[in-house]
C-alpha cells in the first residue's frame, strides 16, 4: 500500500497543475477568445442600448413600476430585479407567508394571471405571460393617453411562441415590449406615477 | 387529460426520451474507444499534449494496475485537487481577476465547495454571484467539472474491464484513464457546446459587471463572466454547480427554452452513452439497452407524477383566488412541463442544476426528485457513477434471482459470489446511512433546525432534501435552507465525501474481484439478464429497496404535507 501510494504522489501533483491550467485557464481563455470576437453581442450579455447609454440586457428583467409601463413579476431578488442577488422566493406549498402574499395580491389585481402574482425561480424572468400583458394593456393605455388597440397590436407583436409548437412556452419580453412602446408612442406620453 | 397538462407539454417529454435513446449508440461508441484504449481522431491533435502529460508527470501508459492500486491513485488524485481549490478560495483576495475585490472564503465555507467540486455534488452553500470572482469561478471550479467527471467515468471503465476480462489482476490505469476521458471526450464536447451556449445567449466575457439605467431610470448592476464555458461541462459532466445563485433558472446560465432543451440532453448525454458502451465491453449489446430500457421505465414514471403535480397547481392557491399551474418559483420561459422535466432530469442523474427553485414545488412534484437521488441516482446518473451504481443493483438482483432458484447467480459471464454480494450491498447501505442519520442528527440539532426555511412538515423536507443531495452528490436543493453555516458546511462535506468515495471504493474492489474469475458462459439454466421479466425484476428490486428504506421519512415530509395541503392546512 505504502509503496502504491509513493508511485501515485507525483501523477497526483503533477497532473492537478496541469489539468488546472488546462481546464480552468487554456480552456476558458480559448472559449472568451472565440466567443468575444465571433459572437460579440450575446458574449457580453446581450445589452440593450437607449440614447447612447446601457438600459439593460434583453435576458434580465428589470422592475418597472409606472402605470405606463408593462410590469414584470414580482421579484425575490434583493429589493425585486438585482441581478447581484438573483433568487426565488423559496416559499413551499403551504407556507402561511405565500398564501398570505397572494390573497392580498388577487384582492389588489382582480383577474391578473398566475404568472403576475407568483415569484420566479430567478428573480430576474424577463417575460411575462400573453394573457398578463394583454391584462395591463388597458391600465398602460389609460397611463399613456393613447388608443387600447394601440397598445393590444403592440402586445401582439411582442409574443414570441415555442419553437416547433413545443419547445418553450408563449411569453412577452417586457423589456422590449416597454423599449417598443416608448418608440411607438414616445417617452414623453407616460405620465408619471 | 388532468388539469393543466398539455399536449405540447407531453410532446416535449416524448421527444426528450427518444433523443435519449437515439443518443445511446454513437456516443456509446465514442466512449467505447476511450474504453478500449484505442486512438480517436482526436488523437492526431491532442496526443503530443497527452503524451507530453503523462512525460512531465512520469506516468507510464502501457503500466496497468490492480484495483487497489487504481483505488489510491483515483483517492490521492482527488486529494490533491480539492487542496488547490481549497487554496484557491481562501486566497481569493488576493488573487488576480477579482474587480469586485472579493474576499476569501472562509474556512468552512472553502473546505464545503472544494469537497462538494471533487466529489461531483457541486452543492451550493455560496451564491456565486456574490461571493466568487471570475479567477475562482474559473480555475477553482471548472477543473473539478471535467476531473470528477472523468474520475466516475474511469471508475464505471474499471468496473466495465472486471466484467470483460478473465483471470487478470488488472483493471486498467486511472492516469491514462482519466487524462484520456479528459482530452478526447469532455474537453472537445465543452468547447463546442460552450460556443453554442454562447450563440444561444450564455455571456462569455472576462469582464465582471456591468452597469445599467432602467428605462425607469433606476440603477440596475448586471453581473456577468465567463459563464458559458463553465455551463457547458457543468451540464455534459453531470456536474451542476452554477455560475450563480439560481444555476440554470438564471437567464445568463439558460436564456431560451432551446438553449434548455439542449442543456436536459446534455446532462443525459454521457450517462446513457456508458449503459451502450457497457454492453459493448461485455460482448453484448443487449445487456446494455436493458439497463437502459430499466432506466427510462423508472424516468418516465418520475416525470409524468411530477408534470402532473405542477401543472395540476396548488390548491391553496386556488382556493385564494388564483387558478393555473403552480408558478411560483418558475420561470415563464420554462413553464410547468420544461420545469418538471428538468427537475426530474437532473436528480435522476447526478447532475443538480435547476432551472425552478424545488423548494417551491408541490408536495409530491417535490417528492420525486428527492426520491431520483436516494434510488442511488441509478436512472441514468451522474457520468460513471449512475452505470456503476446501476449495476450494483443488477447483481443484487441477479443474487436475488439465484436465491430464487437455487443456483449460483452469474451476471454477463461472471459468477456473483458473496464477496461480490457483500461489496454492493455495503455500498448500497452508505446511502441511507448517511441521508437518514444526518437528517435525524440535524432535526434535533439546534444548529440544524436553525437553517430551516419554511415552517411545519416542508421544513423537515428541506432537511431531508439537504442530506439527500449531499450523499447522493447530486447538488440542487429545497434553497430556502440556510446551508452557509458552519453546521451544515461541516455536516454536509463529510455526506459528500462519504457518499462519493464509500461508493466508488467498492466498486473498484468489485472490478478487482470479478477480473480475476474465469468466464462462465451462459447455459439453458442461467437467469436471462436481457428481456422483459429481467428489466422488470430490476426496476422492482430499485423500487422495493429504495422505497422501504425511505418511505418513512418521506411520509414525515413531502407526504404529510399533501395532507395538509388537501386539508387546507398553512405553516
Amino acid at each position: 500500500m505504502l509503496t502504491d501510494i509513493a508511485q501515485a504522489t507525483r501523477p497526483a501533483l503533477v497532473l492537478t497543475g496541469l489539468m488546472f491550467a488546462l481546464t480552468g485557464l487554456a480552456y476558458p481563455a480559448a472559449i472568451t477568445g472565440i466567443a468575444q470576437i465571433a459572437l460579440p453581442y450575446q458574449a457580453n450579455g446581450s445589452l440593450v442600448s437607449r440614447d447612447g447609454q446601457v438600459a439593460g440586457s434583453a435576458l434580465i428583467g428589470q422592475s418597472f413600476a409606472g402605470d405606463g409601463y408593462f410590469h414584470g413579476r414580482p421579484s425575490a431578488a434583493g429589493k425585486g430585479y438585482d441581478p447581484t442577488q438573483s433568487s426565488g422566493s423559496n416559499l413551499g406549498p403551504t407556507s402561511k407567508a405565500l398564501i398570505d402574499r397572494v390573497t392580498g395580491d388577487v384582492k389588489a389585481n382582480p383577474g391578473a394571471p398566475v404568472d403576475m402574482l407568483t415569484t420566479s425561480a430567478s428573480g430576474l424572468d424577463p417575460h411575462i405571460s400573453p394573457e398578463a400583458a394583454e391584462w395591463q394593456a388597458k391600465r398602460v393605455a389609460a397611463a399613456r393617453h393613447i388608443a387600447p388597440s394601440k397598445v393590444y397590436a403592440l402586445v401582439d407583436n411582442a409574443v414570441e411562441m415555442p419553437l416547433f409548437g413545443f419547445i418553450g412556452e408563449p411569453r412577452v419580453n417586457v423589456l422590449k415590449l416597454n423599449l417598443a412602446l416608448d418608440k411607438a408612442v414616445g417617452k414623453g406620453a407616460q405620465s408619471p406615477r | 387529460m388532468a388539469a393543466g397538462m398539455t399536449l405540447s407539454g407531453w410532446a416535449l417529454i416524448a421527444t426528450f426520451v427518444a433523443l435519449c435513446v437515439a443518443m445511446a449508440k454513437p456516443i456509446g461508441l465514442w466512449l467505447f474507444a476511450l474504453y478500449e484504449g484505442r486512438d480517436t481522431p482526436l488523437s492526431r491533435v491532442l496526443g503530443p499534449v497527452e503524451r507530453g502529460f503523462y512525460r512531465l508527470a512520469g506516468v507510464d501508459p502501457s503500466r496497468e494496475q490492480n484495483w487497489r492500486q487504481y483505488a489510491v491513485a483515483m483517492l490521492l488524485f482527488q486529494l490533491a485537487t480539492a487542496l488547490a481549490t481549497y487554496a484557491l478560495l481562501r486566497l481569493q483576495g488576493v488573487l488576480p481577476l477579482n474587480p469586485r475585490g472579493l474576499p476569501g472564503l472562509s474556512p468552512d465555507l472553502a473546505m464545503n465547495t472544494a469537497i462538494s467540486f471533487v466529489t461531483n455534488t457541486n452543492w451550493q452553500a455560496y451564491a456565486g454571484e456574490s461571493t466568487l470572482s471570475n479567477l475562482s469561478q474559473m480555475l477553482a471550479l471548472v477543473p473539478h467539472n471535467f476531473l470528477s467527471a472523468a474520475t466516475g467515468i474511469a471508475v464505471a471503465f474499471a468496473l466495465f474491464r472486471g466484467f470483460a476480462r478473465r483471470q487478470t489482476q488488472f483493471v486498467g490505469n486511472f492516469w491514462t484513464d482519466m487524462t484520456r476521458i479528459t482530452l478526447y471526450l469532455l474537453l472537445p464536447l465543452a468547447c463546442v457546446y460552450a460556443l453554442v451556449l454562447v450563440a444561444g445567449g450564455v455571456p462569455q466575457t472576462f469582464a465582471s459587471s456591468i452597469d445599467a439605467t432602467t428605462l425607469e431610470g433606476a440603477h440596475q448592476t448586471l453581473v456577468i463572466g465567463p459563464v458559458a464555458s463553465q455551463e457547458a461541462i457543468k451540464m455534459v459532466g453531470t456536474n451542476g454547480g452554477g455560475f450563480f445563485n439560481v444555476n440554470s433558472a438564471h437567464p445568463f446560465e439558460n436564456p431560451t427554452a432551446l438553449v434548455n432543451f439542449l442543456q436536459m440532453l446534455s446532462i443525459f448525454a454521457i450517462g446513457v452513452g456508458l449503459t451502450w458502451c457497457f454492453g459493448k465491453a461485455v460482448g453484448d449489446t443487449r445487456q446494455g439497452w436493458a439497463v437502459l430500457a430499466a432506466m427510462m421505465i423508472l424516468f418516465v414514471a418520475g416525470v409524468s407524477i411530477v408534470y402532473w403535480q405542477e401543472a395540476a397547481g396548488n390548491p391553496l392557491l386556488h382556493h385564494a383566488g388564483l387558478a393555473g399551474a403552480n408558478m411560483e418559483g418558475k420561470e415563464v420561459r420554462f413553464g410547468a412541463a420544461a420545469s418538471a422535466l428538468f427537475a426530474t432530469i437532473t436528480t435522476a442523474a447526478s447532475c443538480g442544476a435547476v432551472n425552478a427553485m424545488h423548494d417551491s414545488f408541490t408536495p409530491l412534484g417535490g417528492l420525486i426528485p428527492m426520491f431520483n437521488i436516494e434510488l442511488g441516482e441509478v436512472v441514468v446518473g451522474g457520468v460513471g457513477s449512475g452505470i456503476y451504481g446501476f449495476l450494483l443493483f443488477a447483481l443484487l438482483a441477479v443474487f436475488i434471482a439465484g436465491l430464487m432458484v437455487g443456483r449460483t447467480p452469474e451476471y454477463v459471464g461472471k459468477k456473483i459470489e458473496g464477496r461480490e454480494v457483500k461489496l454492493a450491498v455495503l455500498a448500497i447501505v452508505v446511502l441511507p446511512l448517511c441521508i437518514l442519520g444526518g437528517t435525524a442528527l440535524a432535526s434535533v440539532l439546534p444548529a440544524g433546525l436553525a437553517g430551516i426555511a419554511n415552517k411545519g412538515p416542508h421544513g423537515f423536507s428541506e432537511i431531508l432534501y439537504a442530506f439527500t443531495s449531499a450523499t447522493g452528490n447530486n447538488g440542487s436543493a429545497f434553497g430556502g435552507i440556510s446551508a452557509n453555516t458552519p453546521f451544515y458546511n461541516g455536516a454536509l462535506a463529510v455526506a459528500m465525501w462519504i457518499g462519493r468515495f464509500f461508493m466508488m471504493v467498492p466498486v473498484l474492489a468489485i472490478a478487482g474481484s470479478l477480473a480475476q474469475k474465469k468466464y462462465t458462459p451462459e447455459t439453458t439454466g442461467s437467469f436471462p439478464t436481457t428481456g422483459p421479466l429481467w428489466i422488470g425484476l430490476l426496476v422492482a428490486i430499485i423500487l422495493i429497496v429504495g422505497g422501504l428504506t425511505f418511505l418513512p421519512a418521506l411520509a414525515l415530509g413531502p407526504v404529510a404535507e399533501q395532507m395538509a395541503m388537501l386539508a387546507g392546512t398553512t405553516f
